[in-house]
């Protein structure tokens, strides 16, 4: 097998080891990487092929459905990682004491968390180029007005996601309750990021408690950036409260056992 | 009889008298939420001997060596492992000492090579992983993930990864537990090698017989206190347990004969079994009587105190553990 003739002329850090241990293993849960990599795309290969999503809405300040979709498939493939994979494996490696163990060694138990989170930012970064490149060339969806502003956005979404996937691994006392809390946060976050209902169609009271929702003014924010401009004031500090609250409250109450 | 058993050499070992001493506890207490699990723990464990700490669930035997490898701070006490503070020097000492945690999983897909290969990498000096695995006997398991092997071929893997840092200190905690006899067996040897390679070895273990068969010294904790250390033999003789001689006489015997000796305390018959329970040199004298009498003591079994009994008289908890038709003749 590859690993046994691999000379390690260089000897690589324990972090970059850690990191593509764990992207190989992420690799091996087939319900991930059909629902996070793969769905995300099919998803927008079917809905690019309806005919319907080619048209401008009013709702999208002229964009068409298909272009205010992107961000939706980025947001969801983002959610998958973060809410599903994330919490489920380090609640699980602390579970099965992989975290005690990792301790005991010159790797610490830190740098394993620190390798799950690049191994889901790295795959959510290269899942973010390839569905804009597959929308630009297959559907025509246009590069964001404002590219700058745009990655700011995904950045500060990738962190509002994982952080809140953390704290789910801090609070879930076992994989499988991890896994379970995941799918109760996901299904009506996912809902208030338009998924289901484009935030635009929503009654006004549900369209204020999509904006307060971390997802749904990712969608909102990004929306703005994709028409070259920043978004508002409001759904910035919204955007950069969820990872702050979430990411103290993670780093208090995890634990490594 | 707790103390300082730095002062005592190990006589299991035999040269052990100028061995410098690699781990050093001293004092050690730690309590858990108003619950003490040890309290005031001292050893010491000279450089490349197999170190055995046995005690019943509960004593505080992990929170012990989990005090050493410097997972848990304790709350009083000092310990000193190759002159390293195991929370201050952390970072150093996790390049010396292996551990094999209780209870402690890989990831059910990590296959066997990945995890050497991976473990491995975190040492500045680490050992031969493909070597390791060959002298372990997996070889023909590297490319099998974690999640299927079989108990046996796990607990070698961990044993293998506790190594993987060529350390100079592995602590094993509860290694064969979960094994059946063969595996158990094999697991012995694989430390006795461990040890044979100039690792020094800390066993944590509630099993007497694998202590009695591979510890030099053993410390015995019971609540969270060392009640003796010592050679696993040097304990078994300290206990001065009635010895109990059962045999089939191949005659008719008069109890009489031996309820008149000094050493009998009692004797009880089952069908055509005497039993005879006494103290000092009772065999002798009964075989002396039997003897003087022309019968023959067919099926003679001869029950000594071994490391068991030291175990149960030590931690007070003889009147539950004893075999019961023992209890029962001392009734009569």
């Amino acid at each position: 097998m590859s690993v046994a003739t691999q000379a390690p002329a260089v000897r690589r850090s324990a972090l970059a080891r850690l990191t593509i241990t764990e992207f190989r293993l992420l690799l091996r849960e087939p319900l991930l990487v059909f629902w996070g990599f793969a769905f995300p795309l099919l998803l927008l290969i079917v809905l690019g092929l309806i005919p319907a999503f080619k048209q401008t809405h009013a709702g999208y300040r002229g964009l068409t459905v298909l272009d205010s979709y992107v961000p939706i498939l980025i947001v969801l493939m983002l959610a998958m990682l973060s809410y599903f994979a994330l919490p489920t494996v380090l609640a699980s490696y602390r579970e099965q004491g992989i975290l005690r163990r990792l301790r005991t060694t010159p790797a610490g138990a830190f740098r394993v968390l620190a390798a799950q989170l690049l191994v889901n930012f790295l795959s959510a970064a290269v899942m973010v180029a390839l569905i804009l490149v597959v929308a630009r060339l297959a559907f025509a969806v246009p590069f964001p007005l404002a590219p700058g502003v745009w990655v700011v956005i995904a950045l500060l979404t990738a962190a509002g996601t994982l952080t809140v996937g953390l704290f789910v691994a801090a609070v879930a006392p076992t994989g499988r309750a991890a896994s379970a809390i995941g799918s109760i946060m996901f299904y009506p976050l996912m809902f208030f990021s338009g998924l289901y209902l484009p935030i635009p169609s929503m009654p006004p009271v549900l369209q204020h408690i999509c904006h307060a929702t971390p997802l749904g003014a990712a969608w909102e924010s990004f929306q703005d950036a994709a028409l070259g401009h920043w978004p508002p004031a409001l759904a910035l500090a919204t955007m950069v409260a969820y990872p702050v609250a979430f990411g103290l409250a993670a780093a208090r109450l995890f634990r490594w056992e | 009889m707790s103390g300082c058993p730095g002062d005592a050499p190990a006589a299991g070992s035999g040269d052990a008298a100028g061995v410098r001493s690699v781990i050093e506890v001293r004092n050690l207490r730690k309590a858990y939420a108003g619950t003490v699990a040890v309290d005031d723990v001292s050893f010491t464990v000279g450089e490349g001997e197999i170190f055995g700490i046995l005690g019943p669930n509960g004593a505080g035997k992990t929170t012990t060596v989990e005090c050493v490898e410097g997972l848990r701070k304790p709350d009083r006490g000092e310990i000193s492992v190759l002159g390293l503070d195991p929370l201050r020097d952390h970072a150093e000492l996790t390049q010396l000492l292996g551990a094999q945690l209780q209870e402690s999983q890989l990831p059910a897909k990590l296959r066997v090579a990945e995890a050497l290969d991976l473990y491995s990498s975190f040492y500045r000096a680490p050992a031969d992983w493909r070597a390791l695995l060959e002298a372990l006997g997996l070889a023909d398991k590297a490319g099998t993930p974690f999640g299927k092997l079989s108990g046996g071929q796990k607990q070698r893997l961990s044993v293998a990864l506790a190594l993987a840092g060529a350390p100079r200190i592995a602590v094993l905690d509860e290694l064969t537990t979960g094994l059946d006899p063969q595996a158990r067996r094999d697991t012995w040897e694989l430390i006795e090698g461990v040890r044979d390679r100039g690792v020094t070895v800390v066993l944590v273990s509630h099993l007497m017989e694998e202590v009695e068969r591979l510890c030099d010294r053993v410390a015995l904790l019971d609540k969270g206190r060392v009640v003796a250390l010592d050679t696993p033999a040097a304990l078994a003789e300290r206990v001065e347990v009635a010895q109990r001689i059962q045999f089939r006489p191949s005659g008719p015997l008069d109890d009489a004969l031996l309820a008149g000796l000094p050493e009998v305390t009692s004797i009880i018959r089952r069908d055509d079994v005497v039993v005879v329970t006494g103290t000092g040199n009772v065999l002798n004298a009964v075989i002396s009587v039997l003897a003087r009498n022309q019968i023959v003591a067919k099926q003679l079994r001869v029950d000594q105190a071994n490391l068991e009994d030291a175990f149960l008289e030590l931690t007070g908890d003889h009147a539950a553990g004893r075999p019961a038709d023992l209890a029962a003749a001392e009734e009569e």
